[in-house]
C-alpha cells in the first residue's frame, strides 16, 4: 500500500443521515437530505408529508435520521412547518432550523397553497423541495413537476406528459421571499453551500434540488449522479439563487452547452420520444436558458 | 369580573386564560370575532401568543399540529364549510395523540349556502377521536375551554368546544371572567413527554404496519374511555376554585320525569323552559342536556333515564339514511340495558329554523300519545 | 467515520411496552441493506488517490473512511454502483455477489 497521504474530504464528515435506510439504489434524493443536514446539523427538525422520504427514514418503530422528524399530511408539509416553528419559539427554542421537507407532487402540486401561504407570511422555514419529477412514492404518476416528454404510468407513451415543468423558482420569486436556490445532487459541495446560507437567512427559504430516480425514470442506478451533472451541463436544471425575488445569480455559468440528446438516452422515461419532439424539447429548454440569462443579466 | 360578552368572545377569553401559546385560524362566518378578538389580545401583548393568519382551515389545524408537537399550547377555531375542510387533519390531530383545542360554532353544510346553525359539522366528526363538548351558555363556553385544556393535555387527546351559530356566537351574556391567578394555578404550562426537539430526537408518525397500527389505536380508545370519570374529577376541582361545575350532562327534573327530553346546546335551555310551563300543566317532563357527546356519557343516560316512561331525543342534526345522531347514541346506549324504555327520535331546527318551546311541546305530546315509536323519525316544524 | 455499529430489532410484546404516539425509538441500523446487492464495489487501493468522490457520492453512507481510505460497509451497500462509475481513476469494479 502506498504511503497515504492526509484525505481532504469536500464536507464535512458526520452523517445525519444513517444506512439500512429503505431508498431505491442510486436514490438521489437520499444524497439531497445527506448534503443539506450536513450544512444544516443536528439543531434541525424535519416535516416531511407523503413523498419517498416518508419510507426512506423506515417504518416505526425506527429512524435513520439523527434528527426529529415530524411526518406530517400531504398538502401541510409547509403550514407544519410554520406551526412548529412558532411552538418552538413559544416553547424557548430560537436556534432549531425548521425544515419543510417534500417531494415535487407535494411541493408543486397539493402542498402549494400551503406553500404560498407561508411564503406570503415569510415565515420563518426552510422548505426543501427533492425534485424526482413524478410522484414516485405512489409508483411513478405525473406530477407538475414531471418534465415535457416524459413517460410515466398516468402519462403512458400514447399520452405522454405533454405540459411543461412548472416553474416553482418562479412562483416563490413572485412571493419575494429572502432566498431561493436550486441545487443538484451532482454539486455537493454547491448544495450544501447553498443550505448553509439558507440556515443562515431569516423567513422563507426555498432550496430545490434535483434528485434522480434510477425506478421512476428507467436509468441505471450507477447512472444518477451523472444525470445530475448532465442536467446542469445542458441547462435543462441551471444553478441558480435568486435574492428577494428579483436578484438572480447564476452558480455555474455553462460555457459549452451540451445537447439534451445523450441526457434523455440515458433514461427510459423518454425512449418513446421522436426527433422532432426531442428538438422542441430542446428549443423549450433554450428558451428557458436565454431566459433565465437575461434575468441573471438585468438584476446584477 | 363580570363582562358582558358574546359566545364567540367567550372562545377567545377561554384560550387567552388558558394562556394558549400559537393559535392559527381561518376565517368564517359566524367564527370571525374569535379570531378578531384574539388578533388584538396578541397584538396589544394580553395574550403572549403567536398568530399564524393562515390561507385555508386545512392549514390552521396542520399549524396547529405542528405547534403542538413543538410542545406549544395551542388554539383553533373554525365552522361549518371550514370544519369540514379540516376533517383530515382532525385525525391526524387525535392519531397524534395532540391536545390541541378548538372551538366550532355549529353552522349548517352548504349547498345552499347557510349561515345559520344546525350540527350536522361537528357531528359529522364524531368518529375523528375528538372530545366534543356542547355549550348552552357563554359562562359555560369560557370554563368548557379552561376545563378542556386540562382534560386534553392530561389525555394527549384533542377536543372541540362547540356553540351554536348566532344564537349562542353573537348572543350576549353576562359572564364571570376567571382569575388569571386562578386559572394558573388550576391548568399548568403545558408540558408533553415527548415533543419534536434535537435535544431528543424521534420521528413521530411514520409508516406502521398491521403489526402495530392496532394495539396504537386501542391505546387511544382507552384513554378516550378515562375521559368522563376525568372530567367528573377535574370539573369538581374547578367548581372549588370558581364555584361553578360542569359535568357531562345537566339534567333537570329527571328524578321524577315520566317523560324525558334529550336535548343539547341552546335548545337544550329553551327545553328547560318548555318543561317548566308542561309541568305547570300537569305534564311530568324533564330535561337531559347532554353537554359531553365524546366521550358519550353511557353511565349517565342509563341512571338518568332509568325510571322514566318514555325518551325523546330531539337532534338539530341527522345523518342522512339514519337517524339524528343523538338518537342513534342515545339508543345505542339503551340497548340491552332497558329494551322496553320507547325512545322516540325527533329531527328539528336544521339550517337554523327557530326551536321554540310550543316545539318541544309538540314533542312531548306525539311522545305521550303513542306507547312505541311508529315512525323511525318524526320531523318538527317542516312545512308539508 | 468506522464501520458502523449494530442496533437491536424491536418487539413489542404488549401495547403496554409501546410509546402512545408513533413515534420511533430505535434506528434502522438493524435493517441490513447489504443483502439487496446483486454486485458488489470492490476497491482497489493500490490506484486509489484518496479523492473522496466514492464517500462523497454513496447514496447509503456505506463508504466509510479508515487510516484515509475508503472502504465498503458491505453490510449496508446496496450494489448500485455510483461509486464505481463515478471513480476519476476507475479503481473500483462491480463484481457480482458469490450466492
Amino acid at each position: 500500500m502506498k504511503k497515504p497521504r492526509t484525505m481532504k474530504l469536500s464536507l464535512p464528515e458526520e452523517e445525519l443521515v444513517g444506512s439500512g435506510n429503505l431508498a431505491c439504489q442510486g436514490c438521489g434524493a437520499t444524497l439531497a437530505m445527506r448534503y443539506v443536514l450536513k450544512a444544516l446539523g443536528q439543531r434541525t427538525v424535519l416535516c416531511i408529508p407523503a413523498c419517498c422520504w416518508s419510507v426512506i427514514d423506515g417504518p416505526f418503530p425506527y429512524s435513520c435520521l439523527g434528527v426529529p422528524v415530524f411526518h406530517c399530511a400531504f398538502e401541510t408539509a409547509a403550514s407544519t412547518a410554520s406551526g412548529v416553528k412558532a411552538g418552538l419559539e413559544m416553547v424557548g427554542d430560537t436556534e432549531t432550523t425548521v425544515v419543510a421537507w417534500g417531494g415535487d407532487g407535494g411541493t408543486f402540486d397539493i402542498g402549494i397553497q400551503a406553500l404560498s401561504g407561508a411564503a406570503e407570511r415569510d415565515d420563518d422555514i426552510l422548505y426543501v423541495c427533492y425534485d424526482n419529477e413524478a410522484y414516485m412514492n405512489t409508483g411513478i404518476q405525473r406530477s407538475s413537476a414531471t418534465p415535457y416528454g416524459a413517460w410515466t404510468t398516468t402519462t403512458p407513451v400514447k399520452h405522454f406528459k405533454n405540459r411543461p415543468k412548472k416553474d416553482i423558482a418562479a412562483i416563490m420569486a413572485a412571493h419575494r421571499i429572502p432566498y431561493i436556490a436550486t441545487g443538484s445532487v451532482a454539486y455537493p459541495e454547491d448544495v450544501y453551500k447553498k443550505a448553509k446560507k439558507a440556515k443562515d437567512t431569516r423567513g422563507t427559504r426555498f432550496l430545490h434540488i434535483y434528485a434522480p430516480c434510477p425506478t421512476g425514470w428507467k436509468s441505471r442506478p450507477e447512472d444518477s449522479i451523472k444525470l445530475a451533472r448532465m442536467v446542469v451541463q445542458n441547462c435543462v436544471f441551471p444553478l441558480y439563487e435568486i435574492e428577494n425575488g428579483e436578484k438572480y445569480t447564476l452558480n455555474i455559468k455553462v460555457k459549452d452547452k451540451k445537447p439534451i440528446d445523450d441526457y434523455l438516452k440515458l433514461q427510459g422515461r423518454f425512449r418513446h420520444l421522436t426527433p422532432d419532439q426531442i428538438q422542441l424539447m430542446q428549443e423549450e429548454v433554450d428558451r428557458n436558458w436565454q431566459r433565465l440569462l437575461k434575468k441573471t443579466e438585468t438584476s446584477g | 369580573m363580570k363582562k358582558v360578552i358574546m359566545g364567540n368572545h367567550a372562545l377567545s377569553y377561554g384560550a387567552m386564560l388558558a394562556r394558549s401559546q400559537v393559535i392559527a385560524a381561518y376565517p368564517i362566518t359566524p367564527q370571525t370575532q374569535v379570531v378578531e378578538l384574539l388578533s388584538e389580545m396578541c397584538a396589544d401583548k394580553t395574550l403572549d401568543a403567536r398568530f399564524i393568519k393562515v390561507e385555508s382551515e386545512h392549514s390552521a389545524m396542520a399549524a396547529c399540529i405542528g405547534a403542538s408537537i413543538a410542545g406549544a399550547r395551542t388554539f383553533t377555531a373554525t365552522s361549518s364549510q371550514g370544519l369540514a375542510l379540516m376533517h383530515e387533519m382532525l385525525h391526524w390531530a387525535s392519531g397524534g395523540r395532540l391536545p390541541v383545542v378548538m372551538g366550532d360554532i355549529n353552522r349548517s353544510m352548504g349547498p345552499g349556502w347557510s349561515i345559520w346553525t344546525d350540527q350536522n359539522d361537528s357531528l359529522s366528526q364524531r368518529d375523528t377521536g375528538w372530545m366534543q363538548y356542547y355549550c348552552a351558555s357563554n359562562q359555560e363556553v369560557v370554563d368548557t375551554v379552561i376545563q378542556a385544556f386540562k382534560v386534553s393535555e392530561q389525555l394527549a387527546i384533542p377536543s372541540m368546544v362547540v356553540l351554536d351559530a348566532f344564537a349562542l356566537s353573537h348572543t350576549y351574556e353576562v359572564v364571570e371572567i376567571p382569575d388569571q391567578g386562578k386559572v394558573d394555578a388550576y391548568l399548568p404550562p403545558f408540558k408533553p413527554q415527548v415533543r419534536l426537539t434535537p435535544d431528543d430526537p424521534h420521528a413521530f408518525g411514520g409508516l406502521t404496519s398491521p403489526e402495530h397500527y392496532f394495539e396504537l389505536r386501542y391505546k387511544l380508545q382507552k384513554d378516550m374511555e378515562k375521559a368522563p370519570s376525568l372530567i367528573e374529577k377535574t370539573g369538581r376541582e374547578y367548581e372549588k376554585l370558581f364555584g361553578r361545575y360542569l359535568g357531562l350532562v345537566d339534567d333537570y327534573l329527571c328524578e321524577d320525569a315520566e317523560i324525558i327530553l334529550v336535548t343539547s346546546g341552546t335548545a337544550g335551555y329553551t327545553a328547560r323552559g318548555a318543561v317548566d310551563d308542561m309541568r305547570k300543566s300537569g305534564i311530568k317532563a324533564g330535561n337531559l342536556r347532554v353537554k359531553v357527546f365524546r366521550p358519550f356519557p353511557f353511565e349517565h343516560i342509563r341512571r338518568i333515564v332509568k325510571n322514566a316512561k318514555k325518551v325523546a331525543v330531539v337532534d338539530r342534526n341527522i345523518s342522512y339514511g339514519h337517524h339524528g345522531m343523538f338518537f342513534q347514541e342515545v339508543k345505542s346506549a339503551l340497548y340491552g340495558y332497558d329494551n322496553s324504555l320507547p325512545v322516540f327520535g325527533f329531527i328539528a331546527g336544521l339550517g337554523g329554523r327557530d326551536i321554540m318551546p310550543s316545539s318541544f311541546r309538540e314533542v312531548v305530546e306525539i311522545a305521550l300519545a303513542k306507547d312505541k315509536p311508529e315512525e323511525e323519525i318524526i320531523w318538527i316544524g317542516v312545512k308539508r | 467515520m468506522t464501520k458502523k455499529k449494530d442496533a437491536p430489532k424491536i418487539i413489542f410484546k404488549s401495547e403496554k411496552e409501546m410509546p402512545m404516539m408513533p413515534m420511533s425509538i430505535g434506528s434502522m441500523l438493524h435493517n441490513k441493506t447489504g443483502a439487496w446487492r446483486n454486485i458488489r464495489p470492490v476497491i482497489d487501493l493500490q490506484n486509489c488517490i484518496q479523492c473522496g468522490i466514492c464517500w462523497k457520492f454513496c447514496p447509503d453512507m456505506s463508504i466509510y473512511i479508515e487510516n484515509e481510505f475508503p472502504y465498503v460497509d458491505y453490510d449496508f451497500c446496496k450494489g448500485c454502483g455510483i461509486c464505481a462509475e463515478e471513480c476519476p481513476v476507475k479503481c473500483i469494479a462491480m463484481v457480482e455477489e458469490e450466492k
